[in-house]
């Protein structure tokens, strides 16, 4: 494949050439691929309460749902979509080239709610990630599977990844157990901050509650709508209570939000603030402006008609063009061909979201990406 | 410029305001545990009598669940939508570079040296030489 | 001196003229309703007071910045709490901002959220004629409307029947935190009066069901809350379009009251991209969400969204549409906003027409 970038050709696959794809979902075969690393009692656990047997696939994705895998990625047979190493290979490493591609393992470990349960199935997950996908292909990267319910044992777990340069971020579910910005998560952001890693927070949900403040929708459609309304609350609680003044350094990632509420989001969230902000002292700058310090998004989806206005739009918007991170979201089913990321952006525009603005967001990838041109 | 009395001291009790017009504008007069300020009456934002909001103090942080509390009753509330205005200057908290009202300079002065004073137009208001006025200059 | 200015030589109050569709009328006190309400009720109210899903029986989950969520300068001279005096919403509001007419939108007691089905229907019997006896007759600009408790079907209907042939009528109301997303069927019955009635179905920021605001959980804070509420509109839109409710009953016109305009594009779009993935599931779609939206759901305006520019304010009313947007104040509450100033964009007369009046006639069939 030639390298280089042909700018007539916007839809070829070598426009992705030394991308970094900051959304790739491994998918967790069965609880078998984690035995190897159960202790003695977890795995008498699993086999004497058949814990194997469970699919703790989440409900956010289900696996047969159009969403969940493009129809020309999905695996022979009844494998999971995203389970094999090589099939990422072919469609997504091979084929587009990025220098590097990010892996969030979306599986039932992170939302168990036995707390320990949960930690000794993360650490596992994080294990096999390594072992299986990490070390079996040097571009991959990924994000630090966690207990979140438990601050104590996600921050555990992610001092036990810290060491490891290929884990550069920390995984959060959207709707977890209580708002993101809630004080009593701290340590992780903490501990997250102090290591250098960003907090991504991934589109999905523990369903702890109804994923909507009007309850429980019929329809999967309505829930997968709902995640960029969840992602709005979030922002508005991270941003309220003070989580990025409490830790300048810190960065967080939204993955697959969605993109385009955004614009309201920051009309809202600044007035809403010019009103109310004695309440949230520490909230000393407009929201926008926190935002555009502190939050990163993956592109995929792109929630417009017109892709390429949209993101001209949310350029305008925002006054920056330094929020937006590439993805594929493979193997969901967010675009077809290779039409990743619109035709007509400018080369800088498109140069800064296939890579300079990872490269700025994940500095564990900036550290490795440093050392990869110094060795070529 | 000229300088206008607009009320006397006594007129405005601490923790009052008072709204004159001077020269066609709307004008809030406050005093602050003794001490007078003058705004412009008018919210930029959407046209309230900022004379009718609360009086506060100045709400800062130095960090998430820290509420410092500070210049008590300084800092006027606009009644709608609650943009804070700091009455010393009349600049608004969230936006003080592109949002404020005007401040006016404003004098405590005594009725014996105001009737002294011959350029003064205070022909609406008069002045005795026993009290002390407000006077700001428009 | 300073760049956010007013621009003073605005259009003179003479010239305004205004539908409001959202004014937020006040009791002095409970006891106005009293004539209204059955005695057993009035006990009722009286032992076991107000029964709803969250901590406290008669303050809301969060408290708000402003005192009664209102504008400091509301608050009569004769007492009561803002929104209770018809001389000083006259004098402060309906004359001199033009208001030709007002949609009452009342909302104490949240009637539609009460645990107790009975006394929740009760209640909305007894604010429906409140509003008439207290409001409408006095000051003949003013329409009320069909407060319904939701959660009981079969007594909504029969309020929006014994409504209906009354001109001082001019829609149903409910607040958007039922017990289940508004679209589940439980509701039809509501939709099918609504639409063999020609009466809209306005949907008013409020309610309380028991659940979080958020996806997420519970905010810490107002300014979260505040927030969450274009979101809770949000799911209460999808809601309605994915359960099929526009196709079931194609004459329905919903009003989306106070939940913000800034997302209506991109969470229509939103729900058109994931439908074209996933309309297998909801086979009983004909057309796309946005087609749905743009047919059937009208937006009260307040609060104005603020982008940076004007021309972004511009942007968003060409993509909404702007023959869906209904001017509204929300007086007396604290975000009310001015007709004169509320849009931050150059208007032509005919779009300032448009919005605060044009679409208000057009819809509501007055004036």
């Amino acid at each position: 494949m030639v390298a280089g970038r042909p700018s007539a050709d916007n839809d070829h696959p070598t426009r992705y050439v030394g991308a970094i794809d900051c959304d790739l979902h491994p998918a967790l075969p069965g609880m078998q691929v984690l035995l190897p690393y159960l202790d003695d009692y977890w795995r008498e656990m699993v086999s004497v309460r058949a814990l194997d047997r469970l699919n703790l696939s989440l409900t956010s994705y289900p696996q047969n749902a159009p969403l969940s895998c493009r129809p020309d990625w999905k695996p022979e047979g009844y494998a999971k979509p995203g389970s094999s190493l090589e099939a990422m290979q072919r469609h997504v490493l091979d084929r587009y080239q990025p220098r590097f591609g990010i892996l969030n393992c979306l599986y039932g470990a992170q939302v168990m709610h036995s707390e320990d349960m949960a930690a000794v199935f993360c650490r596992a997950t994080n294990d096999w990630i390594r072992d299986e996908w990490l070390s079996r292909d040097p571009r991959l990267r990924a994000s630090i599977v966690i207990p979140a319910h438990n601050t104590e044992l996600a921050v555990a777990e992610i001092e036990r990844r810290a060491d490891d340069p290929r884990f550069v971020q920390v995984l959060m579910l959207v709707s977890g157990e209580v708002t993101l910005g809630r004080r009593q998560l701290w340590p992780i952001y903490q501990a997250a901050e102090r290591l250098g890693l960003p907090i991504g927070v991934h589109a999905g949900s523990a369903y702890r509650y109804a994923p909507t403040a009007v309850g429980w929708p019929s329809y999967y459609v309505e829930d997968y709508v709902a995640q960029s309304s969840a992602f709005e609350n979030q922002l508005q609680s991270l941003i309220s209570e003070g989580v990025f003044a409490k830790f300048p350094g810190l960065k967080l990632v939204a993955i697959e939000s969605g993109l385009t509420w955004l614009s309201g989001f920051i009309w809202r969230a600044d007035k809403t603030w010019k009103g109310v902000r004695a309440e949230v002292p520490w909230v000393t700058r407009a929201p926008s402006e926190i935002i555009r310090d502190h939050v990163r998004f993956t592109v995929q989806p792109i929630d417009a008609p017109d892709e390429l206005a949209a993101i001209m739009r949310l350029i305008e918007h925002l006054e920056s063009d330094a929020l937006f991170l590439f993805s594929t979201d493979y193997p969901h089913w967010q675009f077809d061909g290779d039409g990743a990321l619109p035709s007509g952006l400018s080369e800088a525009v498109l140069q800064k979201i296939l890579y300079g603005n990872a490269l700025a967001t994940y500095p564990r990838l900036a550290k490795a990406n440093h050392a990869m041109e110094v060795n070529a | 410029m000229a300088r206008h009395v607009v009320a006397t001291v006594d007129d405005i009790a601490p923790g009052q305001r008072k709204l004159v017009q001077v020269e066609g504008r709307d004008i809030g007069i406050f005093n602050v545990g003794g001490e007078f300020f003058a705004i412009a009456n008018r919210c930029p934002h959407e046209g309230a009598s900022l004379c009718k909001g609360r009086v506060v103090g100045l709400v800062e942080s130095s960090e998430p669940g820290s509420y410092q509390f500070s210049r008590p009753g300084e800092m006027v509330r606009c009644p709608w939508h609650g943009w804070e205005f700091d009455l010393r200057t009349g600049k608004s908290f969230c936006d003080p570079r592109r949002t404020k009202v005007r401040a006016f300079d404003l004098k405590v002065e005594e009725g014996a040296a105001l009737v002294e004073e011959t350029l003064l137009r205070a022909e609406t208001f008069p002045v005795s030489i026993e009290r002390q006025y407000v006077v700001i200059e428009v | 001196m300073s760049t956010l200015e007013l621009d003073r030589g605005r259009p003179t109050e003479a010239k305004l003229r205004v539908i409001d569709c959202d004014i937020h009328p006040a009791m002095n006190a409970w006891t106005e309703v009293h004539p209204y309400l059955a005695k057993k009720w009035i006990e009722h109210l009286t032992v076991y007071g107000s029964h709803l899903r969250h901590a406290f029986s008669e303050a809301l989950t969060h408290p708000r910045m402003s005192p009664d969520a209102a504008r400091v300068d509301a608050y009569p001279d004769e007492g009561g709490p803002p929104g209770s005096s018809l001389s000083l919403m006259r004098s402060q509001h309906l004359d001199p901002n033009g208001v030709a007419f007002g949609m009452l939108i009342p909302l104490r007691w949240n009637p539609g959220s009460q645990r107790n089905l009975d006394f929740g229907v009760a209640l909305t019997q007894a604010m429906n004629t409140w509003q008439v006896e207290r409001w409408v007759k006095n000051e003949p600009r003013l329409r009320a409307s069909i407060l319904i408790a939701q959660e009981d079907t079969v007594g909504s209907v029969a309020e929006i029947e014994a409504r209906a042939s009354d001109p001082n009528f001019t829609q149903i109301l409910l607040l958007p935190r039922t017990d289940e997303p508004l679209g589940r069927r439980r509701y039809w019955p509501i939709f099918e009066a609504a639409a063999r009635n020609n009466l809209p179905v306005a949907v008013h920021v409020g309610g309380t069901n028991g659940h979080p605001s958020t996806g997420g959980g519970w905010p810490s804070y107002y300014m979260e809350e505040h927030h969450a509420v274009a979101e809770t509109m949000q799911s209460v839109l999808s809601s309605l379009v994915f359960e099929g409710v526009f196709e079931r009953f194609p004459a329905l016109r919903v009003v989306i009251m106070e939940g913000g305009l800034g997302w209506i594009p991109s969470f229509s779009a939103r729900m058109d991209k994931h439908w074209l993935r996933l309309r297998s599931e909801v086979p009983h779609l004909k057309r796309s969400p946005s087609e749905y939206v743009r047919e059937h759901v009208w937006f009260t305006t307040q609060p104005m969204e603020e982008p940076g520019r004007a021309s972004q304010l511009i942007d968003l009313f060409d993509r909404i549409g702007w023959d869906r947007l209904l001017f509204s104040t929300d007086y007396p509450h604290w975000d009310f906003d001015d007709p004169r100033h509320a849009f931050k964009a150059p208007l032509s007369e005919a779009q300032r027409a448009q919005l605060l009046y044009g679409n208000a006639q057009a819809f509501y069939g007055i004036g």
